[in-house]
């Protein structure tokens, strides 16, 4: 009994154990002052900037508009890729039109597009979005499109046979069909979404984590710079939690998703 | 209120369970007339002509690729004929649905369905009560609410089954369901499957390769060689019926060499 939790317990701090080892690390060397602060400010430093930039209220400022560019960029982009991808995966005659279009397109490295995106939405919201949104589609597409052709098309004839109307072919067997592919898709885009997102920020912005960053850098506070980028690392863990977990919610019916 | 109960869809009969119908009042006659279809420059039916009398049972057998499953498509209304016509008492072959369910070599169950909304596919308004009793039919009511993931083969062809009973089929067309099972779980299927035909009443085609479970089960056994119908044996046993009886073993051998005669011929 007791031994079973602490295999349990064992399970859900192994994972942090090297992040974890890799701080203390950090912070034995750099307090040693084998580390050069400017190259890499003490552990302890980078949690005081974080405390006093959360006590002034600027972290959590930085933060929301962070998320909010975040997801509204992906709401935008993955809804189109999703669209997208149904439509071509549905319609024969709709992959013709658009496969290579899409195709094309997404083979232009969309962090290339910066120089042009600037000078189409200065650097306003809208260029973030417009990049977020970019970036995030094609994930979203290629997987949804993978997914819905390969559904078992046993399955949709089974459907057809038993009298299942479109909608409900669509909904109770092409859609769930497709789903593992579609959540690859999302993790993908969760971290596509990221990354766009900071090297955005960093080019052109007045707010968010990317342009706190670069902002310190500005004034050689590398403590604030090192702050961004552990949170980044944390934001991208949570990101890849919150996909694992939609799967985990979504395909209990799926034998590799099954607890033991 | 009453504005509202206008617009109503009209309620769904056949998907109300009626337990225990007398044998026979409930299938649907079949009438096939110069039946052909081809696969490209490839005939695989040459005319067929086939009468099925309500609530027969009738086994279809013949080698791999003589025509007999796709006799069971068109039936189906999966594939279209190129000529000829195939008719049943309550109109032609339209397509898909109707009075006619199909069972699958493979069980084709939906692996993101609990068994039970397997079962109750398709159909609406307050189906569980029924989709629980056709499980119950088939001996799986305790498994519900399970994935179909964790079921055995026989188990999934036994929910499949429930799934094709549940709407109460006038025809009940059977692809090869047994052939992917074991020895053992086969013939408790049989014996599954001649049960519910018996209660039920519906018209059932059984394409098999298997001679001895086509003369286990049906009342006719036709053979068909080459898109036509080489044999058609009535099988006048009583049921349930002993594969170690003289008259079983007689027939099963009568059709076998037919099978193998061609095949001699063939080699």
């Amino acid at each position: 009994m007791s031994r079973a939790i602490v295999r349990a317990g064992a399970d859900r701090l192994l994972p942090w154990l090297l992040p974890v080892l890799a701080l203390a690390a950090w912070e034995g060397l750099a307090q040693a002052g084998l580390i050069s602060t400017r190259v890499l400010p003490k552990l302890s430093d980078v949690a005081l900037a974080g405390v006093r930039l959360t006590g002034s209220g600027e972290l959590f400022g930085h933060l929301q508009a962070s998320f909010a560019r975040a997801g509204a960029g992906f709401l935008i982009g993955g809804g189109l890729g999703f669209v997208l991808g149904l439509l071509n995966g549905i319609f024969p005659v709709a992959e013709k039109l658009l496969d290579s279009t899409v195709q094309m397109i997404r083979n232009v490295p969309h962090l290339a597009m910066i120089p042009l995106v600037i000078l189409w939405f200065g650097i306003d919201e809208e260029a973030k979005l417009f990049l977020v949104a970019l970036g995030v589609m094609f994930p979203i597409y290629l997987n949804t499109f993978h997914g819905i052709r390969t559904v078992d098309a046993g399955l949709i004839e089974m459907g057809r046979s038993y009298g299942l109307t479109h909608w409900q072919l669509l909904t109770e067997v092409i859609l769930p069909g497709a789903l593992p592919s579609i959540l690859i898709g999302l993790r993908f885009a969760l971290g596509i979404m990221w990354l766009t997102l900071i090297v955005a920020e960093t080019i052109s912005a007045s707010s968010g984590i990317g342009y706190m960053a670069m902002n310190a850098r500005e004034f050689l506070q590398t403590d604030v710079v090192v702050l961004g980028v552990l949170l980044y690392a944390l934001l991208g863990k949570l990101a890849d939690s919150v996909a694992r977990l939609l799967e985990r919610w979504s395909l209990g019916w799926h034998p590799a998703f099954q607890k033991p | 209120m009453t504005v509202l109960a206008l617009h109503r869809p009209a309620p769904r009969p056949q998907h109300t369970y009626v337990p225990a119908r007398p044998q026979g009042s409930d299938g649907v006659g079949v009438r096939i007339a110069g039946l052909t279809k081809g696969f490209g420059d490839h005939p695989v039916l040459r005319g067929i002509d086939l009468e099925l009398a309500p609530g027969e049972f009738v086994a279809v057998v013949g080698r791999s690729g003589c025509g007999k499953s796709t006799l069971l498509r068109l039936l189906a209304g999966l594939d279209t004929s190129d000529g000829g016509t195939l008719r049943l008492d309550d109109g032609d072959v339209t397509g898909f649905a109707g009075r006619t369910r199909i069972m699958f070599q493979d069980s084709r169950l939906l692996p993101w369905k609990r068994v039970i909304d397997n079962v109750g596919l398709g159909l609406r308004g307050d189906w569980r009560p029924v989709a629980q009793e056709a499980l119950r039919q088939v001996g799986l009511e305790r498994r519900a609410g399970e994935w179909p993931a964790v079921l055995s083969g026989g188990q999934r062809q036994r929910v499949a089954l429930a799934r094709a009973l549940v709407s109460h089929p006038g025809l009940l067309l059977l692809d090869e369901p047994l052939g992917a099972l074991d020895a053992l779980t086969r013939i408790e299927m049989q014996s599954l499957v001649e049960a519910v035909w018996r209660r039920q009443g519906f018209t059932a085609v059984l394409v098999t390769h298997d001679v001895a479970e086509a003369v286990t089960l049906a009342d006719r056994v036709i053979l068909v060689e080459e898109g036509r119908i080489a044999l058609d044996v009535p099988v006048d046993l009583p049921r349930p019926r002993e594969r170690s009886h003289p008259d079983f073993a007689a027939l099963e051998g009568r059709i076998l060499s037919h099978l193998l005669r061609r095949e001699d011929a063939d080699a």
